[in-house]
């Protein structure tokens, strides 16, 4: 047979591609389980790292059932949407939409000293990729608990520091409705600099411009819909 | 000893004489990529070796069956392939580690030691030397990898494997680490210090 002729090229070709398609298509699809576990034991890390525990991908799971006791979707006006399970949202399409359309997820955690602390996810953009994390607030409804940022390129050394406790740990203790009962979210700030709106603020990383930036604006585009929340959990604080 | 002579150079020649990072200056951009860190760097070294062994024995294989005009298309299937299973298994079983590789996995199959082991070794010679020659090539690029993320991880960051190994009380006494280290300059200046290194123990290699 002749290896050099067109017909011998295009039968070669395509008889490879089908058995490298068949291939990888077996290994997709065999491998799918422990990814998808994966996938979920990092996000219960992440969920977990905004209440300050620290899980490892072995005792993610057994803490994550242990701290988050229990979870929801909402609307803007903050009624529970049935029949939704907050752990698959995808916070990455819900922050495009406009903020009465979205479905807002919110984990419930109760902590060591038995206090329950409310998990918010967001979505961002950094300066050459997306940026995420999760924020835990006081049962007061506007006091940060804890932060968790991470991404996904930002500049290492620059933007990328936005994961390092330096910077997320600046968030406890801040408070979304500063001085009044207004959501001003939390600025994030050139050092020596005070937001014109009287919110609250933390250092923004020098060199890291563009990332601080994205992270002011994920913070206030993702926890806004969640005012009418938050407003609820401060009148339930008073009743009490 | 079980290999031929032949073999054994196959084999070892690649550690030294023939290294494709320091020898033939293959592969540098995973180098400064990777070895900010000893883990991912370990792993890399473990990918390369086995899509390279693995698909020089493919190549191999098919080496005679291969119309001349698609030869490289046929390489690129193979490797991409490998690179994709070894990615999907990456994923499987040590997603941390391949969170932080990302993108460079995928990249194995622009790895100019791969296409330069197939063209040059694979389509020539049977399965077997091809498999000892891929193995060759991939530990003398994992090798240098390794030196290099063990300076980088020790100088940058004090520790090895995520350990640390500088004592506190050197911190006390005014060490600090080095965080020039960790960006990807210093691991063209150390691939530099490598080669000058292996070149005076080499004379044969040095320019006239």
């Amino acid at each position: 047979m002749n290896k050099q002729s067109n017909v011998y090229t295009i039968i070669y070709s395509s008889v490879m591609v089908i058995i490298v398609a068949a291939v990888l298509a077996f290994a997709a699809l065999s491998l799918k389980a422990p990814q998808q576990r994966n996938i979920e034991i990092d996000k219960m890390k992440q969920i977990l790292s905004s209440i300050k525990v620290t899980a490892t991908a072995d005792d993610a799971q057994q803490l994550y059932k242990k701290y988050i006791i229990g979870s929801k979707v909402i609307d803007a006006a903050g009624k529970e949407i049935a029949d939704a399970d907050a752990f698959n949202v995808n916070v990455a399409m819900q922050v495009k939409l406009p903020d009465a359309q979205r479905q807002l997820p919110i984990f419930i955690a109760k902590v060591e000293d038995g206090s329950t602390k409310y998990i918010i996810p967001m979505y961002g953009a950094g300066l050459w990729g997306p940026i995420w994390g999760y924020l835990s607030i006081d049962s007061d409804g506007k006091t940060v608990y804890g932060a968790y940022f991470a991404h996904q390129g930002e500049t290492p050394g620059l933007g990328a520091e936005i994961d390092k406790p330096a910077f997320y740990g600046q968030f406890c203790g801040k408070d979304l409705f500063a001085g009044g009962d207004e959501f001003k979210s939390i600025a994030v700030q050139k050092a020596g600099q005070k937001p014109l709106n009287g919110a609250d603020y933390v250092d923004a990383i020098s060199g890291g411009t563009i990332t601080s930036k994205g992270v002011e604006a994920m913070l206030s585009n993702s926890l806004k819909p969640y005012e009418t929340f938050l407003k609820t959990l401060q009148t339930q604080q008073i009743a009490e | 000893m079980f290999l031929s002579k032949k073999n054994r150079e196959t084999l070892l020649g690649p550690l030294s004489k023939n290294n494709p990072v320091v020898v033939q200056i293959l592969g540098i951009c995973s180098a400064l990529a990777v070895t900010a860190k000893l883990e991912p760097a370990f792993v890399m070294a473990v990918s390369v070796t086995a899509v390279v062994a693995f698909s020089n024995v493919i190549i191999s294989l098919l080496r005679n069956t291969i119309p001349n005009n698609i030869r490289i298309i046929v390489q690129l299937v193979v490797v991409a392939a490998l690179v994709i299973i070894v990615d999907q298994i990456l994923k499987a079983y040590v997603y941390d580690v391949s969170k932080q590789l990302s993108v460079f996995v995928g990249l194995i199959i622009t790895n100019c030691i791969l296409m330069g082991r197939l063209e040059a070794y694979a389509m020539g010679n049977g399965p077997w030397e091809s498999f000892l020659d891929g193995i060759g090539n991939g530990i003398g690029y994992g090798m240098i990898l390794i030196i290099i993320a063990f300076f980088r991880e020790l100088l940058g960051n004090g520790t090895l494997f995520g350990y640390h190994v500088i004592p506190q009380s050197f911190y006390d006494m005014g060490y600090q680490n080095n965080g020039l280290m960790i960006l990807p300059p210093m691991a063209l200046i150390v691939v530099g210090c490598i080669i000058w290194v292996h070149r005076s123990f080499n004379k044969d290699l040095q320019d006239k």
